[in-house]
């Protein structure tokens, strides 16, 4: 049973990272220009996606209710919840820094690695050097403790 | 120029939806990217299969629309390696240190009602904003 519920976790995280790539590819997520043409609001202002966050809200905020509601998981014990509550520097600072990096060359994480399994160029450049400034907050906060 | 994209767009985030939901469902996880990819590069026992099993899925996603959509995947902005390597950087570690991105906060989190999400969204919605901002009106559009 433990087996079968382990392979049924992996090949749903398998089918939702799946979902989850059609999704941001078909909503314009991972067109950097279009990202571009989204945030600067200045010049000839494409709104389009704000239609994925709005779809992508409506959807996960309602259907989240239902799921939370069951006392488990289908294959799991429990529903994982973040433990912060505080709103602090780090969290400011961090999507701060985030930020500056979408509105720079117009891809986040998810985007990225789904345009680098695509193979284009510049998420081939971009995912290394994401994973190298994830590796860095790993080594500076280990060394902060 | 880009043209507006009302139904692919909305489509794309139910299906982004749906995703995250089904996840949430079938193992109570949250469907943060960044976060997934960073438990990665520090593994705990049980806790990092599933996120290389989601990180295939989303690039053999890719694969399938660089096969039958590869507009989807055009990469036509104008940034230099160098701008690109500062933006992966920033992304990596901003994502890490704020403990989420654009799915975590901006989807997962706001949903929860999370005000630690919603806080973070706005911050990196006016960031990018920010920058878009200054590339096109103090760099022509290309760094």
């Amino acid at each position: 049973m433990d087996k079968a519920r382990t392979t049924g976790t992996l090949v749903a995280a398998f089918a939702c990272g799946l979902i989850f790539a059609l999704g941001l590819g078909l909503g314009g997520m991972t067109q950097p220009s279009k990202v571009i043409g989204f945030l600067d609001f200045t010049g000839a202002w494409d709104p389009s996606l704000a239609f994925v966050m709005g779809g992508a809200l409506a959807t996960h905020t309602l259907l989240r209710r239902l799921i939370v509601a069951r006392p488990e998981p289908l294959l799991a014990l429990s529903f994982a919840m973040p433990a912060k509550t505080d709103i602090d520097g780090r969290l400011i600072a961090g999507a701060a820094i985030f930020g500056a990096g979408w509105g720079l060359a117009g891809l986040c994480p998810g985007p990225a690695i789904v345009a680098a399994g695509g193979g284009a160029s510049a998420a081939l450049v971009f995912v290394p050097a994401m994973l190298a400034g994830m590796v860095l907050h790993e080594v500076l906060t280990a060394r902060g403790k | 120029m880009q043209h507006l994209t009302v139904l692919p767009s909305l489509a794309g985030g139910i299906l982004i939806g749906l995703s995250a939901s089904a996840l949430l469902a079938v193992s109570g996880k949250i469907a943060g990217i960044s976060g997934i990819v960073g438990g990665l590069l520090t593994p705990k026992v049980g806790d990092t299969a599933w996120r290389g099993a989601f990180v295939v899925g989303l690039m053999t996603g890719g694969l399938a629309l660089a096969s039958f959509a590869p507009g989807t995947l055009e990469m036509t902005l104008p940034r230099s390696t160098a701008a690109v390597i500062v933006a992966g950087l920033l992304v990596g570690f901003g994502s890490r240190l704020g403990s989420g991105c654009t799915s975590g906060h901006g989807v997962c989190g706001i949903a929860r009602g999370s005000r630690r999400s919603l806080a973070a969204t706005v911050t990196f919605m006016l960031t990018g904003a920010a920058v878009a901002l200054i590339v096109t009106q103090f760099f022509g559009g290309r760094v």
